[in-house]
Formats: structure tokens, sequence, C-alpha cells
């Protein structure tokens, strides 16, 4: 067994990271030990980086145990970069983390400063003086390269750098003269942030925490306003919102809100949130206290602004989709649902519900029915169809009774067969050709049954199936 | 006659004088001249209307006379929400859109909410009866709730009464219970008008008026709905002769069958 990680007070009694745990044993006594758990860290790296979210929107996972975030421009909001910086070590601190913090001009001369060398801020243009310190191993190339490095004599970054790159790069690879370039700060690649970033946010933060529910409801009716007014300056509106709350202790609560049409009403969406809010099946815990909230645009989409008809039939649209977005907002975007056709003609295929709020448009059209004709398909339809057991008097022909539901059935009227065949130019199509009967039975039941294949053509046995029921 | 007449007039005062029963003079005919002369022009927009199955198999019948009603309130352009409770999907069946198209009811007019239990369903509803926009909204909860009380019901027709919207309270599973609705309806299948070859005709039900606001009395139709027309007519009173399953197969004249609606209309000898 071997230790994965040590705290600062077992390095300085000599612990290592690599050691045998036989050895640490020998060497330090008492000693306190943790069975490693890559998996919760990996978890507690996530919530570390969910609370991370407050200084800048764009950060990435670096490795197991570092977050990166990109604070152009971001810095001013905390008092600078040492602002900034002491802010961040003095909250980890209390939620119990110890730290080390670089700030650089590139991102892996940061990730390379925090890991090799001290850490610390490294004031614009000075990374190329700062990194000359550090070991060679912070390139990362890997044991192999890192050998041969020290072999010829080259210790740390700054012997690398003053030589000419070309010889490196054929020796070692263009990654790695890149990897040394970007450390040095003469070149930068940006992060990929691992949340979509936000197109339009806005937050508020709190010197005490706050908890009532009307603070809350106060500070999102801001942050809407605020929100709304950034989204209009830009003729654009919120299609997918998110409403994030950062608890005192360290955790943060995610709340996301779907419009069926880009929205920038300031009442309308404080309306959807609250709704969202009361809806919630585990609801927002304040615990101690919201130290932060930040509502976020996270998908937007072109709106010019609206104006209404005369005769006022947009507004009955408007009025409609803002019902929609309203019940979505409540019962969750998967509850509210439209029908769209689809060109298909089996019958389990020729209709698709989407969520209404989605702009998805079918294929084909509705068949409405030839005038004189009574209602050839089904109110309801069953998905799976539900098997019966139905007595035929000729095999191909109509059942003569059934029993559904432990319920006999005797079809007094019966108009078919309408034969449907499937869809054989399908690859993955193994359904049988089916006859449907519309059916009528001695109470005045309706029902669209159907007989899973041909007596003749496909091997027995032939079932019969209930596929849905007429009014 | 002389009776119903002042019975009459005395109603129209009060229409009048009560502002809030002002609404209740809109209405929406069935399109049946005798039954809507009997509802005094129909049934009132803007309010709720209770449509129950007695039993589950008559759900599906009673649905149909819902979206009967549902495009006499709103018409064909009207848009509706239907509400219903997610496991009725496992009763009846999901609402299937090409059915509702050959109802007449346009499926783009449409939207569905599919939510978890009875007070979801009312939430909603409220919320729907809220919005003038639309043209009717159907409720359907499954089974029996003391949510569904007389309060909960009340609030509806309120909300219903203040944007005129027609909702319908369409109960599977249920008994009458006390409620605010301005009709209440009892609907199951009634054996259709076979077409040629004994084929199942246009949809028919038998519905029984239980219960009216304005103190009609219990009456019992055979109704048909037109999806042309997009009206009821009544039934015609045809010969009930039983159709053979098969006749077309077997060429033989069909015999009356025992079980037929003939038998079950004249009730059962036992």
């Amino acid at each position: 067994m071997r230790i994965t990680a040590v705290d600062a007070a077992a390095r300085e009694k000599g612990l290592y990271p690599g050691m045998t745990l036989a050895d640490a044993r020998a060497r330090v006594r008492p000693l306190r030990i943790l069975e490693a758990d890559p998996d919760a860290d990996a978890v507690l790296l996530e919530k570390i980086a969910d609370w991370c979210d407050r200084f800048s929107p764009i950060l990435t996972l670096d490795g197991s145990d570092g977050l990166l975030l990109d604070i152009t421009g971001v810095a001013h909001l905390f008092g600078g970069e040492t602002g900034l910086a002491r802010d961040l070590k003095r909250r980890l601190h209390a939620l119990g983390f110890a730290t080390k913090i670089a700030i650089a001009g590139t991102a892996l001369s940061a990730h390379a400063l925090a890991r090799y060398g001290k850490g610390g801020i490294v004031p614009p243009g000075a990374e190329s003086e700062k990194a000359a310190e550090l070991p060679v191993e912070a390139l990362e190339a890997g044991g192999d390269v890192t050998r041969a490095l020290r072999r010829a004599g080259l210790e740390t970054l700054g012997m690398l750098a003053e030589r000419p790159r070309k010889p490196l790069a054929a020796r070692f690879g263009s990654a790695f003269t890149w990897r040394l370039a970007q450390i040095l700060g003469e070149g930068d690649q940006p992060l990929s942030p691992r949340r979509p970033l936000p197109v339009f946010c806005a937050e508020q933060r709190f010197a005490d925490p706050i908890g009532l529910f009307e603070d809350i409801e106060a500070a999102l009716k801001t942050l809407a306003q605020d929100l709304c007014t950034g989204l209009e300056r830009e003729d654009q509106g919120g299609r997918c919102f998110e409403a994030s709350f950062f608890r005192a202790d360290g955790t943060v609560r995610r709340i996301e809100l779907l419009s069926g049409q880009p929205l920038r009403e300031p009442a309308t969406l404080l309306r959807l949130l609250l709704m969202r809010l009361d809806a919630l099946a585990d609801p927002v815990d304040p615990g101690f206290g919201f130290d932060m909230i930040r509502l976020a645009a996270v998908a937007g989409d072109s709106a010019p602004p609206a104006q209404a008809l005369l005769d006022g039939s947009e507004a009955d649209g408007q009025a409609v989709e803002d019902l929609v977005n309203r019940l979505a907002a409540r019962f969750g975007v998967e509850a509210v649902q439209r029908f769209v056709p689809q060109d298909s003609h089996m019958p389990e295929y020729a209709a698709k519900a989407w969520p209404a709020i989605s702009e998805r448009a079918g294929s084909g059209s509705w068949y409405r029915g030839e005038a004189d004709d009574p209602p050839l398909r089904p109110l309801f339809l069953f998905s799976p169809p539900q098997r019966i057991e139905a007595l035929a008097e000729v095999p191909e022909g109509p059942p003569e009774h059934f029993f559904w539901r432990r319920v006999r059935h005797t079809v007094v009227r019966v108009e078919g067969p309408e034969r449907i065949a499937p869809e054989w130019w399908k690859s993955y199509e193994t359904r049988n050709t089916r006859d449907y009967f519309r059916i009528e039975d001695q109470t005045g039941q309706r029902f669209w049954v159907y007989r899973d294949g041909l007596y003749d053509r496909d091997p027995a046995p032939i079932h019969w199936y209930i596929h849905g029921i007429f009014a | 006659m002389d009776r119903t007449e002042h019975i009459h007039a005395l109603r129209q005062v009060l229409t009048r004088l009560d502002p809030g029963q002002a609404g209740t003079t809109n209405r929406f005919a069935f399109g049946e001249a005798a039954l809507d002369a009997q509802l005094g022009g129909g049934l009132a927009r803007g309010a709720i209307h209770e449509v129950f199955a007695p039993a589950t198999p008559a759900a599906p019948a009673a649905a149909g006379f819902v979206t009967g009603l549902v495009l006499r309130a709103a018409g064909a352009k009207g848009h509706v929400v239907w509400i219903r409770q997610r496991h009725a999907q496992d009763e009846t069946g999901k609402l299937y859109p090409q059915g509702l198209a050959e109802m007449g009811l346009a499926p783009e007019n449409l939207t569905l909410v599919l939510v978890k239990d009875i007070t979801d369903v009312l939430r909603a509803a409220l919320e729907a009866a809220r919005c003038k926009a639309l043209g009717a909204v159907v409720i359907e909860p499954w089974g029996r709730s003391k949510h569904l009380d007389m309060t909960a019901t009340r609030r509806l027709s309120l909300a219903a009464g203040e944007t005129g919207v027609t909702g319908f309270l369409f109960r599977v599973a249920a008994g009458p219970e006390p409620s605010a609705a301005a009709t209440r309806w009892q609907v199951r299948g009634y054996p259709t008008r076979p077409l040629a070859a004994g084929a199942p005709g246009f949809p028919a039900f038998e519905a029984t008026l239980l219960r009216h606001r304005e103190g009609l009395a219990q009456t019992l139709w055979h109704l048909e709905w037109n999806r042309d027309a997009l009206r009821f007519s009544a039934r015609p009173e045809t010969v009930e002769t039983g159709f053979a399953p098969v006749p077309a197969l077997s060429g033989a004249v069909a015999p009356l069958l025992l079980d037929g609606p003939a038998a079950s209309h004249l009730g059962r000898a036992g």
C-alpha cells in the first residue's frame, strides 16, 4: 500500500506521495490514515468548481485536485488580482481546504507555477522570468523526457528557454515546445469551460447571507430586471435561464428554466422563476443563507421588439405561449406537450408528442377524414397494443368475440380489414403485416383491433391485439 | 306551458339583475334543436361542466362527448388545453391526435398537459382557466379525491367565469359529488347507427343530464357526433338489427343476434 496524498504537517515530517505505508508508519507515529477515495474526491472537486463559479464562469478542472479559472476582466470586482487571490484563499480556508494559488498570463503558466513553484501573482509579461526557476518536471513531458533533459544538464525551464526551439522541437516534438511557450507566457490556449457560458448574466452578492423568502424574491426581481435590460439592449430574448444560489457554506444550487419563445419580460421571467421554485420537489434550502445569487440566460435567441396586431390575434397566440411557459415551469418541460404529424402510415408513428416549448415541426399532415365517414382512427391509442383473446369465425375474418381485461365483448358491428403493412424499407422493421378492424361490441364500446400477421404467411401463433378505443 | 314561460321570463329578469350571472347569457349550443331548446340555448360559456364516465369502459365514449362539447364551445379554431393524469394513459391509452383530428379537433390547437396527481391537475386547470386566450380546458382527474370538492370546483368556476373560458371537468372512475359545476352529465357509449355492410357508424352517446344549475329535470339523450358539421344531433332510433360480424365473407343473411344492441336496448329478460 502506498501513500497517494499527504497534508502539510506530514510533508514537514518527510512523508511524500508514493511512499509505502509501512515506511511512513516506521517514520512517523502516530499516523492518521484515510483510505483514498478518488470518486469522492472528484465529486468534491466538482462541488468546489461549482462554488468557484462565483468568481468566473469560465473554469475547468485541472487534474484531480486543481481548478483553472479565467479571470480576465473579473478581477476588479474582487479588488484586483491580489484581492481576488486573498478572497479565494480565505473562503476556501474557511471551508477547510489548503490552497496554493497562482495567477499568471496563461493557463499553463499558472498551472506550472502553482504545482511546481511557489504560486503567487505574476505581473503581466513576467511569466518567463518567474517560470525560469521552475524545474523541468513542470513541463509534464513524462519520465523519459525529463530524465533526458536532466542528463543533458537542463535543470530549469530558464535553461531550456535560452536554447533555440527548433532543435528542441525536433528532439521532443512540437507539443513540447508549445507547452514550454505557454508556460513562459509566449502563447496561450483558451480554457474550454466545463459549463455552457451564459449569454447574459446578472448577479447580486450579499454581505450578510440572505435566507428569507421575501429577500430572495426581492433579489430575483432585481436580477430579472437587470438581465432583461441587458437582453433588450441586444435585441435578444432568453430561451434557457439558470438561477444559481450560492450558499454561504459553499454548496451551489442551480435551477434551470426553459422558455418556449425568446423571453425578456422581467415580470414574466420573475413569475416563471417563482413558479419553478415553488414546484420543486426538493426545494431550494437556504441553510445559513445565500451570499450570492446569479441569474443567467444560458441560451438566447434574437427577439425583435414585439408589436401587437390590431385585431389582437397576436396577443392570443402570445397568451397561449405564456400559459405553456408557466405550465412547463411548474410541471416540467416534458409534461406540457403538443402534437406534430409524422409522415408514416404506421398508426403508432403517425404522430409524435413533443414538449410544447420546442419548435420542432412535424412532417406530413393530419388526415382529417372524408366527408360522411365516421372516424377511422381511435381517440385513444395503446402503446404498446394490448393482447386480447379473440375468436374469429374464419381465419382471415374479424373476431366474433374477444376477451379484454377479463370481460367478454361480443362483436356486433365491424368494418375491415384495413391492411397495414410494416415499413419494410426500414432495416430495423421486424413487424408483421396487420389487419385492422373497426368493431363495436354489444354495449356500444368501439375498438380498433388487429390481427398481427397473416395465417398463410407468418409463423404461428398469430395473436390479436387492441390498438385503440374509439369515442 | 304557461308556467314554464313564466319561469323563463323570471329567469331572464334575474340574469339582468344579477351581474354575476351575466356571463351565462353567453352560451354554446349542442346543435340539436330539441336539446338546445330544453337547455335554454345551450350550455354556459365561462363555466365548468362536469362529464362523468360511470365506469372505465365508458371513458373513451365520454371523452368523445367532451371533445364534441369542446369543439362546440371553442369552435374549430380555438385553442384547447387538455389536462390528464399520467396514469390515465395506462387505463384508456394515450390521447391519439389522429383520432382527435378525425373527431374534428385540429391537433395543432391542442396542448396536452400530463401531471402526476389530482392536486397537480387542479393547479394546472386553474392556471389554464385564467388564460383568456383559450377556447376550452379539459380537466381529467382520475378517480375520487378529497381535493376535488366544492371549494376547488368553485375556484375553477370563478376563474372560468372571469375569463370566459369553458372548462370541462371530465371524471372517470368517480361518482358525482357536490360541486360548483353548472351542469353535470353522465355519458356512456351508445350503439351507433350502422353504415353499409354493418360498419360502425358515427360516434353515438347516451348522455344523461344529471344536474342543471337552473333546475332542469334529469333527461336522457341519445346523441350522435357529426364531425363534418361539428355538431351533435339526436341519434335517430333505427330498427336495431344485430349485424353478424362476418356477413361480407360468409355472404349469409345476418340473423338477429341475441346479444346485439337490440336486445340490450330493450332490456334483457331475466
